[in-house]
């Protein structure tokens, strides 16, 4: 029987344009990049050069500090680019080939280390984060606890569960428990009846950030100085899965092609790394209007400026919006128009019969100030911090008050939605993640 | 619009770096930004944002003043009507007396006020806020009517200065700017800001015989007999319904309960002020005034009136809904905010009755909690870290 955890505090965005059941095969893509930012926590070196042929699962990319662990090649191919940017610093690998199915031998004995080693060689390590600080995990000790998450509540993620098999999952969470002395705690939605043996089940209700794994370890079990867990989402724990059960190393996953500007919502198989251009060709509305791509959901997702851009991690996503840098708005700040949306009840937004049709773009609405409406990032920040004193110690760039107020127990992706209802438009994603850069290098 | 927004990027350049306007830069972008919203797209983080800005929330508020502005400029021509014994005056008569009264002490306060923000935002090569849309016209409404212009200049100047632009303008300051100018004025021309002559405008014309410029608290002050009974400008007794409608003289904003309880309904249902301040205010001070009214003395006037009347007389009603609830230098952790306003309600009454020196003490409760809310916030916070600590010590063991 698992346990019910209702999260009160949240908000479900109402973006138009979620993707419908219907899954197309992408055929097409040919081309397929990795980008080492999207694997935060390493320095990263090529072991591949220009023309190499590789085999889907071959090592691409290697960590300095750990020749183990490697960032692998989602396609069989030639390999076409390695691009470089400032200072030499790798901005992405390029295969082009088709997406493949790589064939591994198991160790003979499952023990820890064998089994990390594996993960790591194959590349699934580097699909893991740590916290703190959200980065693939490099800190030495053992994990406390691990923990994967069923579902994504942002706004118009897919359900996870729909494109995961469910015996993989559960060889993949007993796989995790070799990993750790402690539990593995799988999160899902209420209503999904998973159960689990190997991992310890919690069903979660309520609105967004419900689905962060952040905001379930905070209701779980807090992470606390010293302490280490590993988080991942059920896609990657069912590969793990798979690649112990079968000795099949795959990376094909399920994007949710999402976003008013959408001709027609739908999912797309393809595989991690995708090229953008080919799974958003043709797919567009044609409204003459400027867009914005974006790899990921509206809160957390990365830009993609370049057609020539690749799909970014985690892989499951493409929203695309009105970017609205070419609007025209005459005093917007008096506007009472019951399309743009706000939590704050300054707008019409709250009465109810306006909920639907709301137009977002990606302006910024407003000045750049310091902080000064109070309690906005409470109502949907649902851990028990205080999300406006633990930025203004990041930005005072005090260590000791940082720790104290819980830096350890937050990702940047715990304060999107801060961000989207700020009033002051601070950039809290960015002040987070700086935060943590700055923490892990003064202290490690 | 388009044709205006093309215009106005036409001349834009000419106030941009090297341009021949340039240190204008500022000026100009104030105006820009409230004509038009700018079309900066975000570039990290969220994609999308809430349509609400700081602009919308400022212009909620002095939306929600106007009520009480519109009724004070009415009620000053009333005062001085009353005073010099036509009462009978018509309504546009009355209105346009008390207009025309404050016009130079608003223009004051906004021309010195705007234009040290936009000197100080061009050496800073930062966009104008619009903090002070709103203290413009608070500083006015909460000094009296006859106050010289030139006074509330310096007041206004010193209070952008040294309440605000020098911790780092809107956003840091930890006083609130229109009661540091209120206080400025109040120390600094003490004779000019109290007493009987300054909250009604007789302009020049003798007051009847009755006529007593004092305010019902300036009034109690001066007591010579246990007695509660305060009277208006002719001499009748005040009721209930002409303290609730702000029939008397006063600080020409603050005097009428109906006014300001539409100011805060507009300000609660917009969520702009913080409904705890307000509940825990309006708590803490009639608290103090059952307190006081329970153990009357002849030594201390104010203790006569009932407690209603205590909330409904002076400046308590006003400062609890638009100077306790500035969000910036109020409390800011939810527990915080219920003890920082009790204590603001509680102290201002306190101050009111037991001090002989200050007939009104609501300025005074709101700086000094002013001064004490980050202590507040910084004790509430410390028991969540102290939680932690607690979490981490357990685990060790």
């Amino acid at each position: 029987m698992s346990k019910v955890i209702k999260i009160k505090k949240g908000l479900d965005i109402p973006l138009t344009g979620r993707a419908t059941d219907q899954k197309e095969k992408d055929t097409v893509t040919r081309r397929f990049g990795l980008i080492p930012d999207d694997f935060p926590g390493y320095k990263w070196k090529v072991s591949v050069k220009a023309g190499d042929s590789v085999k889907a699962g071959d090592p691409l990319l290697y960590a300095k500090e750990d020749e183990s662990v490697r960032i692998v090649s989602p396609a069989s191919g030639t390999v076409t680019d390695i691009h470089r940017g400032e200072r030499r610093k790798i901005e992405y690998v390029e295969v082009e080939g088709t997406a493949g199915v790589g064939e591994v031998t198991l160790p003979a004995n499952a023990n820890r280390e064998a089994v990390l080693t594996l993960l790591k060689e194959c590349g699934l390590f580097a699909m893991m984060r740590q916290r703190p600080f959200d980065m693939v995990p490099f800190m030495p000790q053992t994990p406390r606890d691990i923990f994967v998450t069923a579902f994504d509540t942002a706004p118009l993620a897919a359900s996870m569960l729909d494109f995961v098999d469910r015996h993989h999952l559960e060889k993949g969470l007993e796989i995790l428990g070799i990993l750790t002395d402690g539990k593995v705690y799988l999160s899902v939605p209420t209503g999904s009846g998973i159960e689990s043996r190997a991992a310890e089940v919690y069903e979660f209700e309520g609105p967004h950030p419900a689905g962060n794994v952040g905001t379930q370890i905070a209701a779980i079990a807090p992470v606390d100085k010293g302490d280490v867990v590993w988080t991942l989402d059920a896609l990657t724990a069912a590969r793990i899965g798979r690649l112990f059960a079968t000795g099949k190393l795959d990376f094909i996953t399920a994007v949710a092609l999402t976003g008013p500007e959408v001709e027609k919502p739908h999912m797309v198989e393809t595989a991690i790394g995708a090229c953008i251009e080919s799974l958003v060709k043709g797919q567009l509305k044609n409204d003459g209007l400027h867009k914005r791509i974006i790899s990921g959901n509206v809160l957390t997702g990365e830009r993609i400026k370049d057609m020539n851009g690749f799909l970014r991690y985690p892989y499951r996503q493409i929203t695309v919006i009105e970017e609205g840098d070419d609007a025209d708005e005459f005093m917007g700040w008096a506007s009472m128009n019951p399309r743009k949306y706000s939590v704050h009840h300054t707008f019409p937004t709250f009465l109810k019969g306006l909920g639907k049709g709301f137009h977002f773009d990606a302006r910024v609405r407003g000045g750049h100030r310091a902080m000064i409406m109070s309690n906005e990032y409470d109502k949907v920040f649902p851990m028990d911090i205080y999300p406006e004193y633990l930025i203004k110690a990041i930005m005072a760039k005090d260590i000791d008050r940082m720790e104290k107020l819980g830096i350890y127990e937050v990702a940047p992706e715990d304060f999107a939605l801060a961000e989207f209802v700020d009033t002051s438009k601070l950039e809290l994603q960015k002040i987070v993640r700086d935060g943590l850069l700055y923490l892990r290098q003064e202290t490690i | 619009m388009k044709g205006l927004k093309k215009n106005i990027d036409k001349i834009k350049p000419q106030f941009e770096e090297g341009g021949r306007f340039s240190k204008l830069q500022s000026v100009f972008d104030g105006f820009y930004t409230f004509l038009f919203t700018p079309n900066e797209t975000g570039k990290t983080g969220v994609h999308i944002h809430d349509s609400n800005d700081s602009k919308r929330a400022m212009i909620t508020v002095v939306i929600a003043l106007l009520p009480c502005c519109l009724f004070g400029m009415w009620n000053i021509g009333l005062q001085h009507y009353m005073a010099i014994g036509s009462p009978d005056r018509d309504l546009f008569t009355l209105f346009f007396y008390g207009f025309f009264a404050v016009l130079p002490q608003i223009f004051t306060a906004y021309i010195v006020g705007l234009g040290i923000e936009f000197i100080v935002a061009q050496i800073r090569h930062e966009e104008i806020q619009e903090g002070f849309l709103v203290s413009g016209i608070l500083i006015p409404m909460i000094c009296p009517v006859d106050t010289p212009s030139w006074m509330l200049a310096i007041a206004v100047a010193f209070a952008v200065i040294f309440a605000k632009e020098v911790f780092g303008g809107t956003g840091y300051n930890f006083l609130n700017v229109a009661l540091v100018t209120r206080a400025f004025l109040f120390f600094s021309y003490p004779s000019k800001m109290s007493g009987d002559h300054v909250f009604v405008k007789l302009g020049g014309q003798p007051g009847i015989d009755s006529f007593s410029g004092a305010t019902p608290l300036g009034q109690l002050a001066a007591q010579t007999e246990p007695s509660a009974v305060v009277t208006n400008v002719v001499g009748d007794p005040l009721s209930y319904t002409d303290i609730f409608l702000g029939l008397y003289p006063g600080s020409w904003g603050e005097t009428s309960c109906l006014c300001i309880f539409i100011g805060m309904a507009i300000l609660l249902l917009s969520g702009v002020a913080n409904w705890r301040i307000i509940i825990s205010g309006l708590l803490g001070g009639f608290l103090m005034a059952l307190v006081a009214h329970n153990w009357q003395s002849p030594l201390y006037p104010c203790t006569y009136l009932q407690p209603l009347e205590q909330l409904g007389l002076g400046g308590f009603l006003f400062a609890i809904t638009f100077m306790a609830t500035d969000p910036v230098t109020a409390c800011r952790t939810r527990t915080g905010q219920y003890i920082y306003g009790a204590l603001i309600g509680i102290i201002a009454i306190l101050i009111r009755c037991y001090n002989t020196g200050y007939p009104e003490g609501a300025m005074l409760a709101v700086l000094l909690m002013n001064c004490f809310a980050p202590l507040i916030d910084y004790c509430v916070v410390n028991a969540n870290i102290r939680k932690r600590m607690r979490r981490l010590t357990v685990r060790n063991i």
